[in-house]
C-alpha cells in the first residue's frame, strides 16, 4: 500500500496539490477541486485525506499525525481545457490507468500549456461575440460593426493594461471606458444607430458571468467562504467596468 | 421567424466565442454554442409570453440539464458547456441600464432595474441549482432500482 510509505505519500500529496492548483488556476470550482484531490488521493492509496479549497488557496491533509499542506493562489484565470485536461487525468488514475509518476508527468505537463488559440484568435472571438450579443440584445444589424470594432478593441485594451500594470480592477475600468468613448466617437461618426446597445454587447467579453455563476454554485453547495469571495471578485468586476461606462456618461452627457 | 433565425444564429455564433474567449477544448467549441443557443431560444420564447423571471428561470434549468447530459455523454466538466449557456442569460444589459440612470440622477429607475437584475441572477442561481438537483434525482433512481432487485 502506497500510503503506509512516507515518501510515496509525499509524493501523492505533491500530485494532488498539483491537480488542484490547476485547477483552482483555471476556473474550476472550489468543491469540485476538493472532490478531484480527494478521489485523486484515495485512487493512489490514500483514502483518508481532507481537502479545503478556497479560491486563494489550498488546504491539504492525508491523516491526522502528519501536518497539512498549504498552497497559496495568487492568480486566477479562466482555462476551461486546462480543468478539463486535469478531470480527466483524475478520472483515469480513478480507472487504474495510470500510475503516480505518469500522472505527475502529464500534470507537469498540463501546467506548462499555454492557450490552446492565439490572441489574435480570441480577439476575433471577442469582436465577434460582442456583434452578436448587440443583435440578441435588440440592436439592428447597422449596430453590428460598430460592436464588433468597440468589444474587439475593448477586450485588447483589457489583456493590454492586465500586462502593463497586474491590477484587475484597473485594467477592467480602463477597457470599459475604451468601450465607451468608441462608441460615442462611432455614433458621432455616423456609424451604428443606438449607443446604449452598442456598448452593452461590446462589455459583455468583461462581464464576470463564469464567477456568478461559480459563486452561486459555490453557495449552494454550501462552500460559504468560496462563494462569497468569489462574489465579491465578480461584484468588483462589475463595479469596474460600470464605472468606467459612468465616467463616458458623465464626461459626454 | 427571421427573427428567430437571427436570434438563433447570433446566439449560437456567440456561445461558442465565448468558448474560445474562455479557452474550451476545440471539439467542444460547437456544442458548447449548441447549448447557449437552446437556452437563449426559451428565453427569448417564454419572454414574449411571461416574464423575464421565469423566462430566465426555465432556461436555466434546460441549460443545466443539457449541460449535466453533454458532460456525461462527453466525458467533461459541466463547467464548460453550462458557462456557454448562461452567458447570454446575465442581465448584462439590464446592470448597464441601471449603473447609466445611477449615473444620470435618475435613482428611482436605477433602483428599479437594479433590483430586477438581482432578481435575475437570483433565477440564473435557482435554475443551476434545480438542474443539478434533479440530475442527482434521476441518477440516484435507477441506482435504487438496481439495489433493490439486486436484494431479491
Amino acid at each position: 500500500m502506497i500510503g503506509s510509505n512516507p515518501t510515496e505519500q509525499s509524493r501523492v500529496i505533491a500530485i494532488c496539490l498539483l491537480a488542484g492548483k490547476i485547477m483552482l488556476q483555471s476556473g474550476g470550482e472550489t468543491y469540485r477541486v476538493e472532490d478531484t484531490m480527494k478521489r485523486m488521493a484515495a485512487a493512489l492509496g490514500l483514502p483518508h485525506s481532507h481537502s479545503y479549497v478556497v479560491p486563494t488557496g489550498i488546504f491539504f491533509s492525508v491523516d491526522a499525525t502528519e501536518p497539512a499542506k498549504l498552497i497559496r493562489i495568487s492568480e486566477r484565470t479562466t482555462d476551461l481545457d486546462k480543468v478539463s485536461e486535469v478531470n480527466s487525468v483524475s478520472r483515469r488514475i480513478g480507472q487504474g490507468e495510470l500510475s503516480a509518476q505518469e500522472a505527475h508527468d502529464l500534470l507537469v505537463q498540463i501546467e506548462g500549456k499555454s492557450s490552446s488559440y492565439s490572441t489574435a484568435v480570441q480577439l476575433a472571438a471577442a469582436a465577434l461575440s460582442s456583434g452578436c450579443f448587440t443583435i440578441m440584445f435588440g440592436g439592428g444589424w447597422s449596430d453590428f460593426l460598430p460592436a464588433l470594432i468597440c468589444g474587439g478593441i475593448g477586450y485588447a485594451a483589457v489583456i493590454a493594461f492586465h500586462r502593463l500594470v497586474r491590477v484587475k480592477f484597473f485594467a477592467e475600468l480602463t477597457a470599459s471606458f475604451v468601450i465607451g468613448i468608441l462608441a460615442f466617437l462611432l455614433i458621432y461618426m455616423g456609424v451604428g444607430h443606438e449607443r446604449d446597445k452598442i456598448i452593452i454587447g461590446s462589455v459583455m467579453p468583461l462581464v464576470p458571468g463564469l464567477l456568478i455563476t461559480n459563486a452561486v454554485r459555490d453557495l449552494m453547495a454550501g462552500h460559504l467562504v468560496s462563494g462569497l469571495s468569489k462574489g465579491a471578485e465578480a461584484f468588483l468586476t462589475a463595479f469596474a467596468i460600470g464605472t468606467g461606462i459612468a465616467v463616458v456618461f458623465s464626461l459626454f452627457t | 421567424m427571421l427573427h428567430f433565425i437571427e436570434q438563433a444564429l447570433t446566439s449560437f455564433v456567440a456561445s461558442a466565442a465565448f468558448g474560445i474567449i474562455f479557452n474550451a477544448p476545440r471539439r467542444m467549441l460547437l456544442h458548447g454554442g449548441f447549448v447557449g443557443m437552446i437556452g437563449w431560444i426559451i428565453y427569448i420564447v417564454l419572454e414574449y409570453a411571461a416574464d423575464a423571471v421565469p423566462a430566465t428561470l426555465a432556461a436555466t434549468i434546460a441549460v443545466g440539464v443539457i449541460s449535466q447530459a453533454f458532460a456525461r455523454m462527453f466525458r467533461a466538466p459541466v463547467i464548460i458547456f453550462s458557462v456557454a449557456g448562461i452567458i447570454p442569460l446575465v442581465p448584462g444589459g439590464l446592470a448597464y441600464n441601471a449603473m447609466r440612470s445611477f449615473v444620470q440622477n435618475d435613482y428611482s429607475a436605477a433602483m428599479e432595474m437594479a433590483a430586477k437584475a438581482l432578481m435575475l441572477s437570483g433565477a440564473i442561481a435557482v435554475g443551476l441549482v434545480l438542474s443539478e438537483v434533479l440530475n442527482q434525482m434521476i441518477r440516484r433512481i435507477p441506482a435504487s432500482i438496481r439495489t433493490r432487485s439486486s436484494l431479491k
